[in-house]
C-alpha cells in the first residue's frame, strides 16, 4: 500500500496527462465531428460522400488501427505533427510542444477516431427533430444554412448531449491505449511501469490506477443518467 | 431524413449543385494529391519492394505473408468468438440477477422467524449493491486496461493460461457487463403489463424473467447486441498489448522483417473495415425488420385496447 504515499506523484501526473489528452482530444473531435456531420447533411453529393466515406473508415477500423497509422504514415508524409505546437496551449498542455512527436500522433488518432462517433451523435440528434420543424422552416423560404443556423440545430442539441456523452466517456476510456503507443507517463503507461519496471506489488497499483479512471469516467455516467432520465420525464 | 433541410432543387440550384460539386470533387482531389500522394510517392512508398508481398502473387513473399495473416485473422476471430459467447453468457446471467434482486428488494419474509428474514434481506441488498458496483466499475475501466490488468494480475495469483485466455476473460469481463445493461434497459423498457400478465398467469418471479421478459428483451435490443459485437471484434486487436498473436500483431511481426509499415497497416484497416462494415450493415438491416415487425404486430392491439399506463413507458 506504501506506493500510493512514495508514488503518489506519478498516479497524480497520469491523471493529469490523460486529462489533458482528453480535454484536447474532445475539443478537437467535436469541431471535426461537428465538420463531418455538416458534411453528411449537405446538399452537395461529393461533399456527403466524403462524410460517409470518413464515418465509415473510421467508425469501423479498431484504434489500435488508427494511432499504428498515425504513428508511422504521418513521418511518411514528411510531417511531425509540429502544426500542433500552438504557442499559447504548449503553455498549459506541456506535451504539445516536446520533441518527441508521440502525444501528438495519439492526439490526431484519438481525434480523427472520436470525430466519426461525434458525428453519428450529431446526425442521431439532428434525425431526432421532427421533420415538420425543418419543413415549417423550408416553407418560410429558410435556406439550408439557415434552416441548420436558426431551426435545427438549436433543438438537436437537445436530444446530442446524451449520445456525445457517451462517446466522450468511451474516449477517455480509449485514452488508455496512448500508453502503449509510446507517450510516456499517462496513467496506463504508469500502471506499467509500476508493476514492471518498478516492481511494486500488482494489486494497489491496479486500485490506484483503477480510480483514476473511474475519477473521470463514472461521475460523467452519472450525470448523463440523470439528464436521460430528466429528457424521459420532460417527453412524456 | 437529411432531405427534409432542404428542398427539391430548381433548375438554378441543380446548376449550382453541380458547380459546387465539381469544385468540391477538384479541391478534395488536388488536395489529397497534393497532401498524400506526392509526400509518399516522394519517399517511395508506392514502390512494388514494398507493397508487392501484400499484391503481387508472383513475389516470393507473398504466399508466406498471406499464411501468416490468415493466422492472424483466424486467431482474432477465435478470441472474438469466444469473448462474444462468453459475454452473452455473463451478460445474461447478470441481467437476470440484478433484475431479481431488484424484485427481492421489497420482499418481507413475512413467514419466516425475524433473524431470518433479516438476514436474508441483508443478503439480498447486499449482492444488489455489489453487483451494481461491479458493473459501474468494469464499465468505467477502459478495455485496455482490463486486459492488462487480467495478464497481469492473474499470474500474481498463480493462475498462468495462455494469453488468448487472458485476452478472452479481459474483453468478456466489460462486454459482459455492457451486454447486461443492454439486456436489463431492454427489459425494463418493457410496457409493465407484461409483467403484470405473467404474474397474473401465476409464474414466478424468475420465470417471469426468464420466459417473458428476456426472450422480449433480446429481440428488442438485437441491433444493439450486434454493434457490440463489431466493438468486441475491434477490441480484439488489442491483444498486441499482451503479445497475443491477432492480425495486428502478425501485421508488426510482418513490418519487422518486410519493414513496410503502411502497406501493411493499409491492408489490415481494409479487413478490418470490410468485416466491420458488413456487420453494422446487418445491424441496420435487422433493425429495419425489427421495426417494421412491430408496427405491423402493435396495429390491431392499439386500437383495440387503450394502455394508459405504459404510453410513456414504451420504448
Amino acid at each position: 500500500m506504501s506506493v500510493w504515499v512514495d508514488k503518489f506523484d506519478v498516479f497524480a501526473g497520469g491523471f493529469w496527462l490523460t486529462l489533458q489528452i482528453c480535454v484536447l482530444a474532445a475539443i478537437g473531435a467535436l469541431v471535426l465531428g461537428a465538420v463531418v456531420a455538416v458534411l453528411r447533411i449537405s446538399p452537395v453529393p461529393p461533399l456527403r460522400a466524403l462524410g460517409t466515406a470518413y464515418v465509415t473508415i473510421f467508425r469501423n477500423m479498431p484504434l489500435t488501427v488508427v494511432m499504428f497509422f498515425s504513428a508511422f504514415a504521418l513521418p511518411a508524409l514528411g510531417s511531425n505533427a509540429d502544426f500542433l505546437r500552438i504557442p499559447g496551449l504548449e503553455l498549459v498542455f506541456t506535451r504539445l510542444g516536446t520533441d518527441l512527436p508521440y502525444f501528438r500522433f495519439a492526439l490526431i488518432a484519438l481525434t480523427l477516431y472520436t470525430a466519426a462517433f461525434v458525428c453519428e451523435a450529431l446526425r442521431a440528434g439532428i434525425n431526432a427533430v421532427s421533420p415538420g420543424q425543418a419543413e415549417a422552416a423550408r416553407s418560410l423560404g429558410l435556406t439550408f444554412t439557415q434552416n441548420l443556423r436558426y431551426v435545427v440545430l438549436p433543438q438537436s442539441w437537445k436530444a446530442s448531449i446524451v449520445p456525445l456523452g457517451s462517446v466522450i466517456i468511451a474516449m477517455i476510456k480509449n485514452s488508455a491505449l496512448i500508453g502503449f503507443f509510446g507517450v510516456v507517463g499517462d496513467l496506463s503507461q504508469s500502471a506499467d511501469q509500476l508493476t514492471s519496471a518498478e516492481g511494486y506489488a500488482f494489486i494497489p497499483v491496479a486500485i490506484g490506477i483503477s480510480i483514476g479512471y473511474l475519477i473521470m469516467t463514472v461521475p460523467l455516467g452519472a450525470l448523463l443518467d440523470r439528464i436521460e432520465r430528466r429528457q424521459a420525464v420532460a417527453a412524456r | 431524413m437529411s432531405s427534409v433541410l432542404y428542398d427539391v432543387p430548381g433548375p438554378r440550384q441543380r446548376r449550382l449543385t453541380l458547380i459546387i460539386s465539381l469544385l468540391a470533387t477538384v479541391l478534395v482531389a488536388v488536395g489529397a494529391y497534393y497532401l498524400i500522394y506526392l509526400p509518399l510517392d516522394e519517399k517511395g512508398q508506392f514502390s512494388m519492394d514494398l507493397w508487392g508481398p501484400l499484391i503481387d502473387p508472383s513475389n516470393e513473399n507473398f504466399t508466406l505473408v498471406w499464411e501468416r495473416i490468415w493466422v492472424g485473422i483466424e486467431n482474432t476471430l477465435i478470441a472474438a468468438a469466444l469473448a462474444i459467447v462468453a459475454s452473452l453468457i455473463i451478460g445474461t446471467l447478470l441481467a437476470v440477477l440484478r433484475l431479481q434482486l431488484k424484485s427481492l428488494a421489497g420482499r418481507r419474509y413475512a413467514g419466516l422467524s425475524a433473524p431470518v428474514a433479516y438476514l436474508l434481506r441483508g443478503l439480498g441488498s447486499g449482492l444488489a449493491v455489489l453487483t451494481r458496483v461491479c458493473v459501474e466499475v468494469f464499465r468505467g475501466l477502459p478495455v485496455v486496461i482490463t486486459i492488462f490488468f487480467v495478464a497481469r494480475g492473474l499470474p500474481e495469483f498463480g493462475v498462468t493460461l495462455e494469453t488468448l485466455w487472458y485476452l478472452v476473460i479481459g474483453l468478456t469481463v466489460y462486454n459482459g457487463v455492457v451486454i447486461a445493461e443492454i439486456l436489463r434497459s431492454g427489459m425494463e423498457g418493457l410496457p409493465f403489463g407484461q409483467r403484470e400478465a405473467a404474474v397474473a398467469i401465476g409464474l414466478s418471479p424468475f420465470q417471469t424473467t426468464t420466459l417473458i421478459l428476456l426472450p422480449q428483451s433480446f429481440r428488442i435490443m438485437l441491433p444493439a447486441l450486434i454493434s457490440q459485437l463489431v466493438v468486441v471484434l475491434k477490441d480484439t486487436s488489442l491483444g498486441f498489448i499482451i503479445s497475443y498473436e491477432e492480425t495486428l500483431n502478425i501485421g508488426k511481426q510482418i513490418i519487422g522483417v518486410l519493414s513496410n509499415p503502411i502497406q501493411v497497416y493499409f491492408v489490415i484497416a481494409v479487413l478490418f473495415i470490410l468485416v466491420n462494415y458488413s456487420l453494422s450493415k446487418l445491424a441496420q438491416y435487422v433493425q429495419k425488420r425489427l421495426a417494421r415487425g412491430r408496427k405491423t404486430a402493435n396495429l390491431p392491439a392499439a386500437s383495440e385496447v387503450a394502455a394508459p399506463i405504459d404510453a410513456g413507458a414504451a420504448v
